[in-house]
This record gives C-alpha cells, structure tokens and sequence, in this order.
C-alpha cells in the first residue's frame, strides 16, 4: 500500500487526490493521438511515477499501447501518426520537435511484445547500443554489459555462451535480452508493451519478478492486457477504454474499489 | 438426402481426380523437355571434357584447343558486373524498403525497375553499344561488365528491398527506440537480418548473367586470344557458344556442348550454394 506523504510534487489520480508519495516523472497534459484521420486518444492526463510500476490496462484497441509509444515518440517513424499535447519528461515536453530523440531515446528504453534479438551475439546485443552513446575500452564494456545481463536476470544463463548468436536462446530468455539491452544504457523510465504476452508462464512469472526488483532503479510503465498481471506487479494503474483515461488511481483502489463504473465492469470481467 | 450428399460428395471427388491429373501433366510435361535439355547438354558436354579446355585458347576453325579465354573473360565481366552492380542495387533497393515506403515517388520507382527486370537483355545491350561502344568507338569488355551490370541493378534491387520489407517492424523499432539513428540501424541490423536474402539477390544476378549472350555481342564482341585488357573485346562462354555452335566444325561443336555444360553446372551449383544460405537464415530462425 502506498502512504501519501505532504512532500509535493506528488503523483494524483484522475480527481487530482495525491496517491503516491514521488514525484511524477511523466506527465500527459490534454495527449491526444492521430493515426491520419482518425483520433485514437482523446484528451489524456496522466502520469507515470518515479520508481514505481505504472500499469495501463484495458480493452483491445483501447489505446494503451498508443500511450506508451508516445512516450519515447517511437510512432513518429511512421508519417502519418501524429501527437498533440504535451509528454513533460522532468518538466521538459518531449513532443517538442527540438527535444533531441536521441536524448529522449537515452532516457526512455522500451521493451516490445514479441522478443526482439538482434541478429549478432547476445554480447553485441548488448553492447551495440552503449557503443552509439559511449566510447568504453574492453574491460569496461566486458563490465556494462555483465551488469546489465545481471540486473536482468540472465547472466548464470547466458555468461558461457555470450559470443553465440542471441536467436539462439529461448522466448523468456530472449525477452530477458532486450530488458537488458535497455537497462544497459541506464534509462531513467523502462516503457514495456505487453511483454509477457508472447512468453509462457513460467518465463512470465521470472519477467514479472525482474519489474518488481527494476522498479528500485527505474521508473516503469507498463502495458498489459493481463489484469491479474497489473494487480500483481504495479502500483499505480490506469485504465483506459475507447482512448479515453477512464480512471487512474493506485492498483489497489482500482482493483478493490474503482470510482467508475466502467473500470468495475472490465476488471470483474463484464466486457474486454 | 443422404444420396444428394454421397452425389455431391462423388461430384467433387471426380472433379479433383481432372484437376489433379491435369496438373500433374502439365508438370509431367515441362519436366520432360527440361530433363531432354539437361540430360543432352550433360552427355555431350561430359564427352567433350578434357584438360585441354581448361589450358588452351579457343582454336581457329577445323583444330582443336580450349576455352581457357573464354571462361576468364566471362568470369572477369560477370565478376566486375557484380561489382558494379550489387552495390547500386543494394543501395537502391534499401532506399526502397526503408526510405520511400509507401511514398509514390518508391512506387514509380518499383515500377520502372520491374520494367528493367524484364526488359529483354538485347535491348540493355544495344543500349551500352550506343553509349559505351559507340563514344569510345571500340568493342571493349568494360562495355561488356557494363551490359551485365545493368541486367544485375534490378534483380537486386528488387531481392534487397523484398528482403528489407520481410524484417519485421518491431526489428527497426526495437533498434530505433534504443536511440540508434535510421542509417545505423539499416546498416548494423536490418543489413545483418536481410544479409541471406541479398546475397540470395546478387547469386541470382550472377546466375542470371552467367549465360547472357546478346548483351555481349554488341558490347565485348569475342576474342579468339587471351585478353586481360578490359578496354579490349574479351571472349566470353555464351558467345563463344553462339558462334561456335553454328559453325560446320566438329571439334567447334564440342567446345560449343562443352562450354555450355560448364554454364550449366556453374547456375547449378549457384542455385544450390542459394538454397543452402536461405536454408541455414530458416534454421537460425526457428
């Protein structure tokens, strides 16, 4: 259970309570989103806490995945997605044009649905990345990327075979790569798209523990159409339904005593 | 009821027997004469083996000799071909997949190059002889690697960016959201997922040169000596064939079969060293 604290800037729900003692690290201010004619999100105010686990939820085609790829402007590769509002990062609106993406992209990582390996060695997977930012010699390199295959949970794993091709490895520990690639860049906010749902179950539960442990170090949102999944590894969550924020509250208040009746009906399994 | 279905029933039955025996002719009857081809070219080709082909120069008519000439000038002007080719083809066909994607200026830019790809080769040759031999005002096996070159360009072009297109989205996503710029992530990840499927383009370009003769004629002409002068006219297989097969020499006519069992063997073996690359990009995927 989270304890609202008076130290302000604090994190609020959709009635502007106080529900997390941090402060907002992302901040939507009237987002709305286009795919060519058609507006996908209508008028989003949200936010993503500092080190907390930030759950959006929500039928398919609800715009939650829609959310999340605004937030590190991922969808601006495609011509005809456009984003209006404001995306405050620390304060600073992202969706400005000269917010650098490479700077935007250094501080938001993203982990997809469907593991996405590079087609080189889980070493390289790891180090490609580093290299754009950073110049390392060897031995620092060697380390930043057994750091980060550590803080993912995939280093006993992988440590004897880091020079063999990373499509060798299974689904979980694929995804588990690409959580590491991430980290190995020390973002600031981890954005995950339904990252479980292309894994079984057992390979789910060692994802879900490695968000809980991130979460000490870096502020995560996460998108999941798994609402036992959201009830277990997040403290805050939104829901969201014809992309619009239905409500936005800390996990447990959605999930035991949502305001809107619409949150009820998904959650108690009524429609989605 | 039951008899209008057991009807129905036999009706489909009787007119998937038609269908399928239909096919299976039409198979039947391509694989004879490909078999016919293959088997002639084969056995008289396997005859007119012999050392001498690999050592000594194309003989004047009624003697015998080689086609050592031959083969190094067709090796040298579709290697060079290659290398003039593949890179622009690369280049273009990743301009393609990943720059004008869904733009009208790529679309326009397809089509032409569709044109190219089946534009008959005589055509690109006549094309280099008015440009090339023309201007210089000699044959040249420059000329030549050019002609093949441009029968190469939309080939790969056409593989390179298929193959881009196949890699999927969430590929340049993951990379472009790690803050990796465009050129980098086509270079250093695209490039290593699509590698298999250029390559497969570019040994498709080889093969596909390997037995062009009408290009050739207007551009490298022949030689009945050693060449290495690329400003020369240079012999090449499929031309030395040409002529040497309507000529009324018998020791002519085998180099003829001869040369034209090597061009065969060498697609063959291309298309399988194809397969296996494909094959082993399939593997690594599953």
């Amino acid at each position: 259970m989270l304890i609202v604290n008076d130290s302000t800037p604090i994190a609020t729900n959709t009635s502007g309570a106080a529900i997390a003692p941090v402060a907002p690290k992302l901040v939507t201010r009237d987002l709305k989103f286009h795919y060519g004619d058609y507006l996908a999100l209508k008028n989003i105010n949200m936010q993503v806490a500092e080190r907390k686990v930030t759950a959006i939820i929500g039928p398919s085609g609800c715009g939650k995945s829609t959310l999340l790829r605004i937030f590190n402007r991922i969808y601006s590769i495609y011509p005809k997605q456009r984003a209006e509002g404001e995306v405050l990062l620390d304060g600073e609106n992202v969706l400005d044009p000269r917010y650098s993406l490479n700077r935007l992209r250094s501080k938001v990582g993203m982990v997809f649905q469907k593991p996405v390996p590079f087609p080189m060695s889980i070493y390289d997977n790891i180090s490609y990345a580093i290299r754009h930012y950073e110049k390392l010699t060897r031995a620092e390199m060697d380390k930043r990327v057994e750091q980060a295959l550590r803080q993912a949970a995939l280093w006993n794993e992988a440590k004897d075979k880091l020079k063999q091709n990373a499509l060798g490895l299974s689904g979980g520990q694929q995804q588990r790569l690409c959580i590491a690639r991430a980290i190995a860049l020390k973002p600031e906010v981890i954005l995950f798209d339904e990252p479980t749902s292309a894994l079984d179950p057992i390979a789910t539960g060692k994802i879900e523990q490695l968000i809980e442990e991130l979460k000490d170090q870096y502020t995560i949102a996460i998108v999941t159409h798994n609402m036992q999944q959201a009830a277990r590894v997040s403290d805050l969550t939104a829901f969201m339904y014809l992309g619009e924020m239905i409500e936005f509250d800390t996990t447990s208040k959605i999930f035991t005593a949502p305001n809107d009746r619409r949150t009820q009906d998904y959650i108690t399994g009524r429609f989605g | 009821m039951a008899t209008a279905m057991e009807n129905l029933y036999r009706r489909r039955r009787l007119t998937n027997v038609v269908a399928l025996s239909l096919s299976l002719a039409a198979t039947a009857f391509g694989l004879f004469w490909l078999t016919w081809i293959l088997w002639t070219a084969f056995v008289k080709g396997l005859a007119a083996m012999n050392l001498a082909l690999f050592t000594q120069m194309t003989p004047p008519p009624g003697s015998d000799g080689g086609l050592l000439n031959a083969f190094f000038g067709s090796a040298t002007m579709s290697l060079l071909a290659i290398v003039i080719g593949a890179p622009i083809g690369i280049a273009a066909g990743t301009y393609l997949a990943e720059y004008a994607r869904k733009r009208a200026i790529g679309e326009t830019i397809r089509f032409v190059n569709d044109i190219l790809l089946s534009a008959p080769s005589i055509v690109l040759g006549l094309f280099v002889y008015t440009m090339v031999v023309r201007t210089t005002g000699h044959f040249s096996a420059l000329a030549g690697a050019l002609a093949l070159a441009l029968i190469v360009i939309p080939v790969v072009v056409r593989t390179t960016d298929e193959m881009l297109q196949l890699v999927p989205a969430a590929m340049r996503e993951a990379a472009l959201s790690l803050g990796v710029p465009q050129w980098k992530m086509t270079m250093q990840v695209l490039y290593r997922s699509a590698a298999p499927g250029i390559l497969t383009g570019v040994l498709l370009g080889l093969a596909r040169i390997s037995g062009e003769t009408a290009p050739l004629l207007f551009t490298a002409l022949n030689n009945q000596y050693w060449n290495a002068d690329l400003s020369k006219p240079m012999a090449s297989v499929p031309v030395v064939i040409f002529q040497y097969a309507m000529s009324p020499y018998d020791s002519w006519h085998s180099l003829a079969w001869a040369g034209a069992f090597m061009v065969t063997v060498f697609v063959l073996l291309l298309s399988l060293v194809t397969r296996a690359v494909l094959l082993r990009k399939k593997v690594a995927h599953d």
